[in-house]
């Protein structure tokens, strides 16, 4: 009997190649994936979002003379010194441990020149960054690596964090090949030892006591600087609600497409929530307690661009914060190293097993002979470039909805091309009136 | 979220202060529960008979509800009003009869809570005015609890608000998170009981209801919530005879107690106590994880 | 240290006020003795100090007292609340009641002495300080302790040392549990030797022996992950 066409292979959409090989790895290793970056799912977000630019019904400003302003203050709450910054995106906590020392220097060197700030990690503040970056927020974690009042005085915003945007409820992480001496002198620990870390802080649970802890922190430092409370999102309406009821002076929100050094990626793909998702909750909070505008929100969480800023804007935040997009500016994840990504079993595009710290490009290691071949000021000059693009690009799409600054950007300006956006941003879907989800 | 206070008198002598040292009690907590506030005075019984705790809409007219009430409670009956509250004093037999003729004709009305002895207030406000508007520094009992409240993951409505009454002169006052409330409701719904709010604490106090009208001790209902409650607790639960104290096995919400001769009191922080009288001779102490604590005075 | 104190009454003076003046010291100043009446369980009294001067708080204390001390001397007449001496770098810090939760955490430098017990959570992710305690300790004392030392005189609560790295625990009276990776071990002459100097430094010298101790410390399974701890997680 002839034997006829055999069916193709076909591969099941549930037990896909890429579950598969962590299953075998998960049987041969014991031991859960551990990477860095942030989820790398597709999930709803800015892109699903477009701006209504002028026509007739709305006129549009001219670029050059006919300005468009991009600077914010951030701590007016009850800050004696609030921060002013030119443009409306910070460098996120990103620790040095996870970055290597000419990283952080070259952060601090790229924000200065695009005139905003950096902001330590859970490793404590090191001299260079401290040199290098005009504006430099010290993060207060449940680890309290390098905690120290000097530090403490010398920075220029304080960052409570609760949480961030790929793990929420989860603490940091730094394996053995990235606690090197210095490192370990830095964070009290033995070094080459995996690094456990707490994830509640070990003096105050909960936002009643968390307004006794910026109380200290206020007295300690006179009163002079900003107290910004960071949380992963999870429920941004309460926590923001809360985060303003213990103080805080500013509310930073972190996306699950936040990206990490080091992290199970179980908890990175499956805990936390969209960025997009984020941002209407924490500012409807603010906005019933009177206090939007009043208390500053920065989001995080996937920026990367001029238009994402624009729509993180439109919805109501303040600023932005960028990590993976600044440290990818600096060169994380170049093609020109293809061949050194492949030796380590990836590509470039793909590279996330940051906490193995072996990274060509010397960003995300420990190792000195990597480290150096990140050249400080060439990489600062990228970013620079890079915040400069971003913020011509908002200015540009804020120019053709006849704004004249950032701020005045506003939710009616956006329409979704989803549902799941639509109702997720509280905007409504193109050519429609409706919002899903809101009567 | 929160601040808890509880003040149980051992000498008699201290009775007529009580209200007043659980105002000042109350106010100092302010800082951390700024939204709202509750309490709940267990006073002298009248013999023989039931009060209610009644709270309604600002400017309600409370005495107009008395002569159909008098139509069909039969006995004596009356009313103190307080703001938006008033206590009604039925025979305690007639409770079952007050309620369903509330439930007809008073929908805007809620019960808070009844007792042979409990009084329990709760509004929107900062502590302070919320105390001035009930009057609690007049009012007189053996042992009270109270409670000031920051809202976390449930909305600044005085039905949110604690102590949370769901039984004859039981209520609980509650700082922390639970983490399995929501399953829980749903279990104690199937059993046939009501929930008024979406509010955590207000499953706790179903919870330990519920188990004492199963014929469990109060020890025993409080030491099955280690079991069957997750997440961070600290609870403050009265009765008619005196109050009860646990905290969660991890026990990271903050809970001081100090003791006299004349008196047991309870705070979130040390501040809630600092004016009591002869605090500075006080035996202070924090209570122990998974421990439960009973304080009652046999009547 | 000299003369009369500079006294500061928070019933008439607020914290704020008593904070800023005792941050404005400079280091020639004379007035390095000050007493704080009527605290009545107020926070963050005395806290970032950077001066050596001597503080004494007539009474009880609330949250973060002496938070983050460097230098100076600060003696609590009474109890003290969450977190006392939370971060401190160096200088004394000397309760003479009770220490409620997590007194002395993440301390890096410095001797935090408390006369009466302390809750749980003593020495919670401790940095270096070394904590001597005349009572006893409540449940996950020195838990993620990474460097330095506890003393207890007293008992010690369940969970001792859970998480541990490389502080050193030395208790006299029961513990009521071990936490993960915190195990006994040999009371060694170095060890001894470093005891009597913690004691010392708490003026206990020559009244309690150190021989009566015992020593808890890491048991290192913990530094690199190994699956077959992975219930210890």
């Amino acid at each position: 009997m002839a034997a006829g066409p055999r069916t193709p292979p076909r591969f099941s959409a549930t037990f896909d190649p890429a579950t598969l090989a962590e299953i075998r790895r998960a049987a041969a290793t014991g031991i859960y994936d551990i990477r860095g970056a942030g989820t790398k799912r597709k999930l709803p977000h800015f892109d699903d979002l477009l701006f209504l630019g002028a026509s007739i019904s709305r006129y549009p400003l001219e670029g050059y003379r006919e300005r468009c302003g991009t600077d914010v203050l951030l701590g007016t709450r009850f800050a004696k010194q609030p921060i002013a910054l030119r443009i409306p995106i910070t460098i996120a906590g990103m620790s040095f441990g996870s970055l290597s020392a000419q990283a952080k220097e070259a952060l601090g060197r790229g924000a200065s020149v695009a005139g905003t700030s950096t902001t330590t990690g859970d490793g404590g503040m090191t001299d260079e960054e401290r040199t290098h970056s005009r504006t430099l927020v010290y993060q207060v974690l449940p680890s309290r690596y390098g905690m120290n009042p000097d530090d403490l005085r010398r920075a220029d915003a304080v960052e409570v964090v609760v949480g961030q945007g790929a793990k929420p409820g989860g603490g940091g992480m730094l394996l053995g090949q990235k606690v090197s001496e210095r490192v370990a002198g830095m964070r009290t620990l033995p070094a080459g030892i995996d690094q456990r870390s707490a994830c509640r802080h070990p003096d105050w649970t909960g936002p009643d006591d968390l307004r006794i802890k910026i109380e200290e922190l206020r007295e300690i430092t006179d009163w002079q600087k900003p107290i910004y409370v960071k949380v992963g999102a999870s429920r941004p309406y309460y926590d923001t609600a809360l985060a303003v009821k213990s103080g805080a002076d500013v509310v930073v929100i972190d996306g699950m497409q936040g990206g990490t050094a080091a992290t199970q990626d179980v908890f990175i793909e499956h805990v936390g929530i969209p960025t997009l998702a984020a941002i209407r909750p924490a500012v409807r909070a603010l906005e019933e307690l009177g206090m939007h505008r009043k208390v500053q929100l920065i989001i995080s969480g996937g920026v990367r661009c001029g238009a994402d800023v624009a729509k993180a804007l439109a919805l109501g935040a303040d600023a932005v914060s960028i990590g993976t997009a600044a440290l990818v500016a600096l060169g994380d994840n170049d093609p020109a190293l293809e061949a050194e990504y492949r030796a380590l079993g990836t590509t470039a595009g793909a590279y996330d097993d940051w906490h193995e710290g072996r990274d060509p490009a010397g960003i995300t290691t420990q190792d000195p002979a990597l480290a150096v071949r990140l050249d400080p000021v060439l990489a600062g000059r990228r970013l620079a470039n890079y915040l400069a693009v971003m913020t011509l690009e908002a200015q540009a799409i804020a120019r053709a909805c006849g704004k004249s600054h950032l701020h005045t950007l506003e939710p009616e300006d956006l329409v979704a091309l989803t549902i799941e956006a639509a109702a997720m941003a509280g905007v409504k879907l193109a050519g429609t009136e409706w919002i899903p989800g809101q009567v | 979220m929160c601040g808890i206070v509880g003040l149980f008198a051992k000498d008699p002598g201290l009775e007529q202060e009580l209200g007043a040292h659980l105002a000042g009690m109350l106010t100092s907590l302010s800082d951390r529960g700024p939204d709202s506030a509750g309490f709940a005075v267990y006073g002298a019984p009248i013999p023989h008979a039931m009060k209610l705790t009644l709270r309604a809409p600002a400017g309600y007219a409370f005495d107009a509800l008395m002569p159909a009430l008098r139509r069909r409670v039969p006995g004596t009956i009356s009313l103190q009003t307080c703001a938006t509250h008033a206590i009604l004093t039925v025979p305690e037999t007639g409770e079952a009869a007050t309620r369903h003729a509330l439930a007809e004709m008073a929908r805007e009305l809620v019960v808070v809570g009844s007792g042979h002895r409990m009084e329990l207030y709760k509004e929107v406000g900062a502590p302070a005015e919320v105390a001035r508007q009930f009057h609690l520094e007049r009012m007189q009992g053996s042992h009270g609890i109270g409670h000031t409240r920051m809202a976390t993951e449930s909305a600044v409505t005085t039905d949110g608000a604690h102590p949370y009454s769901t039984g004859i002169d039981q209520c609980l006052v509650h700082n922390g998170s639970l983490s399995n409330h929501n399953a829980l409701r749903r279990e104690l719904r199937r059993q046939g009981y009501s929930f008024a709010t979406e509010n955590d604490t207000e499953v706790a106090a179903v919870y330990l209801t519920a188990k004492l009208r199963d014929g469990a001790s109060l020890r025993d209902a409080l030491m099955g919530s280690l079991r069957d409650l997750d997440g961070f607790y600290t609870f403050v639960f009265g009765t008619a005879t005196g109050f009860a104290v646990l905290r969660d096995p991890i026990a990271c919400k903050p809970a001081v107690m100090a003791e006299t001769d004349c008196f047991v009191a309870f705070g979130t922080e040390y501040r809630a106590l600092a004016n009591l009288p002869d605090i500075e001779r006080a035996r202070v102490w924090e209570p122990e994880p998974a421990t439960v604590y009973v304080w009652s005075r046999q009547a | 240290m000299s003369g009369a104190p500079r006294v500061v009454d928070l019933e008439q003076a607020s914290v704020r006020e008593l904070n800023q003046a005792l941050h404005a010291l400079t280091p020639d100043s004379n007035e390095t003795f000050w007493r704080v009446c009527n605290p009545r369980g107020r926070h963050n009294l005395a806290v970032g100090l950077d001066a050596a001067v001597t503080v004494e708080i007539a009474g009880h204390a609330g949250y973060y007292c002496a938070g983050m001390n460097k230098q100076a001397k600060v003696i609590v007449h009474g109890n003290a609340g969450v977190g006392v001496a939370e971060n401190m770098m160096s200088g004394l810090v000397h309760v003479r009641g009770d220490a409620s939760q997590s007194a002395g955490a993440t301390a890096r430098g410095g001797i935090l002495l408390i006369d009466g017990n302390a809750a749980a959570r003593c020495a919670i992710s401790l940095k270096g300080a070394d904590i001597v305690v005349k009572g006893s300790v409540g449940h996950m004392s020195a838990f993620m302790a990474q460097a330095g030392t506890l003393v207890v005189l007293g008992d010690a609560g369940d969970g001792l040392g859970d998480s541990l790295y490389e502080a050193h625990l030395y208790v006299c009276g029961a513990v009521a549990g071990l936490g993960a990776d915190c195990i006994e071990k040999p009371l060694d002459d170095v060890h001894r030797t470093e005891l009597q100097a913690k004691l010392t430094q708490a003026g206990l010298a020559g009244q309690v022996d150190p021989g009566s101790f015992r020593l808890y410390g890491s048991a290192r399974q913990l530094y690199h992950f190994d699956v077959d701890h992975a219930d210890a997680y």
